[in-house]
């Protein structure tokens, strides 16, 4: 299995980190997302013409977008069930949902993060308050979820809706959005990295 | 306020040539002023906030520019001249505090263990060896020499732990360069290096580079190794309180292992250095 893989990205991050929780051995094709801007070079277009990281190629099978990428290995390789509740029809939409919702968390908390740490030209003010709307969304549901004694975002265990949308929003620091305003989104990244084979990347930053 | 003289008569790097190809004119902040760089024929031109046209060199795969009618040299790196070794620019990152700060922080032996657990040290060998630091008043430059510390993974080409030795030079406010013992080439020294783009007081643009013999490594995993390793320094450094660099001894309790930020602090103080640093009477 190969991974085409940026070290700083948080979509790449989310394959990283499903890949450690399954204990799957993969390879890891470093690509240039910046400075080199690698990611819409010809070459990297023939492997995906959105131009978008990450790609996950397992055998003959080549599928890009993160969120895909996690239903892919859920499926393929988690024989408990757990990550993705196929057989819970219920639980399984709910999943779906917060996967839709990773993208808006993209599109907001991780524009912002771009444009303060590498110089990304957008409205800023705008992508944060964006983020902010998501996150206190987000904020309500884990707190009623731990109301009802849940933990994660979808249902009793962490799910992969949890892996989508952890990244982007324990990095929203980086993109001088603060989590402090937001204590049960702070909890579950605390429970997020306990949970076991979790692996860190630099911009996380774990409340104590 | 106004940049203070000896921050002033220094060259900056403003990024790489291959960043400026776009033909718009890229606006650029440099010591709280915007400036413009324009690619022509002949190269590049950069104006200040007049339309006056600025000095410009390319060294050491960055271009570099300056407010000053008479800047001093910009010091000399022979090492870039040396066959064999692999220049790796690491783009420009942002981040929210002092120039001055991303430097002393890069000086600092002790964080290793901590902010690059598993890479540049491990919590266990969180001891800092006595080191020697001296100021060369002839290039007027800050050495910090013999510096050892346990690192189970000192550079993209290491294979498992070793007792890395490290040399640090400053010979300029915001730039640094980190001489490493090569995991490959006994007797030959790896390069690393930041040059710091300061755009306020309390915000700047990091420029970094790697100049090293890896036969193993492709450019973008040693882009890859040393963008993972600064990220977890920008984290660190946006948390730090004040945003400007303390330089009034009365700050903070300095320890053996601070003896080369001591220097630092003192050295820019000699040279009369105010701006980015943070006064006593602005926060208390």
């Amino acid at each position: 299995m190969k991974l085409y893989d940026y070290v700083l990205s948080g979509n790449c991050y989310k394959i990283r980190l499903f890949l450690g929780f399954l204990g799957l051995d993969y390879d890891k094709e470093a690509v240039d997302f910046y400075p080199g801007r690698a990611h819409k070079s010809d070459s990297f277009l023939g492997i995906n013409p959105l131009g978008q990281l990450p790609v996950l190629e397992d055998g003959d099978t080549r599928i890009r977008d993160a969120q895909a990428i996690l239903v892919y290995l859920a499926t393929r390789y988690d024989e408990t069930g757990v990550w993705w509740p196929m057989n819970q029809p219920r639980q399984l939409a709910e999943v779906a949902q917060w996967l839709a919702f990773a993208n808006g968390i993209t599109g907001t908390a991780s524009a912002a993060r771009l444009h303060d740490m590498l110089g990304y030209d957008l409205d800023i003010d705008s992508a944060r308050a964006g983020a902010h709307r998501l996150f206190r969304v987000m904020e309500d549901h884990l707190s009623h979820q731990e109301f009802e004694g849940r933990g994660w975002l979808a249902g009793p265990r962490a799910t992969i809706a949890d892996i989508a949308c952890f990244p982007y929003t324990a990095l929203a620091g980086d993109g001088g959005i603060d989590l402090f305003l937001y204590p049960a989104i702070q909890r579950w990244v605390r429970r997020f990295t306990d949970l076991p084979g979790y692996q860190s990347m630099p911009g996380i930053n774990v409340f104590t | 306020m106004t940049p203070d003289d000896f921050t002033l008569s220094q060259w900056y790097a403003i990024g790489r040539i291959e960043d400026f190809d776009d033909p718009e004119p890229a606006t650029i902040r440099l010591l709280s002023q915007n400036l413009t760089v324009r690619g022509v024929d002949s190269g590049l031109l950069v104006s200040g906030p007049e339309g006056d046209l600025l000095p410009t060199q390319t060294r050491f795969g960055h271009v570099w520019t300056t407010l000053s009618d008479a800047p001093r040299d910009l010091y000399n790196m022979p090492e870039f001249e040396e066959p064999g070794r692999r220049l790796i620019t690491a783009g420009a990152i942002s981040v929210r505090c002092s120039g001055l700060r991303a430097v002393e922080n890069f000086l600092d032996m002790a964080h290793f263990p901590f902010v690059h657990n598993g890479i540049l040290g491990v919590e266990e060998h969180p001891e800092v060896e006595k080191y020697d630091v001296s100021m060369e008043a002839e290039g007027d430059e800050i050495w910090a020499t013999k510096c050892k510390f346990y690192q189970p993974m000192a550079a993209a080409a290491a294979e498992g732990g070793q007792i890395t030795e490290y040399k640090y030079r400053v010979a300029h406010p915001y730039s640094t360069i980190l001489y490493k013992t090569c995991p490959i080439r006994e007797c030959e020294w790896d390069l690393i290096g930041l040059f710091i783009q300061p755009t306020e007081e309390d915000a700047c643009i990091v420029h970094s580079f790697v100049l090293v013999y890896d036969d193993d490594n492709t450019d973008t995993g040693l882009l890859h190794f040393q963008q993972n390793i600064f990220l977890q320094d920008r984290m660190i450094l946006e948390n730090q309180v004040p945003r400007k660099l303390p330089i009034d001894p009365r700050w903070e309790m300095p320890t053996r292992a601070d003896a080369s930020s001591i220097a630092y602090r003192r050295w820019l103080k000699s040279h009369g250095l105010v701006w980015g640093t943070a006064r006593l009477q602005e926060t208390v």
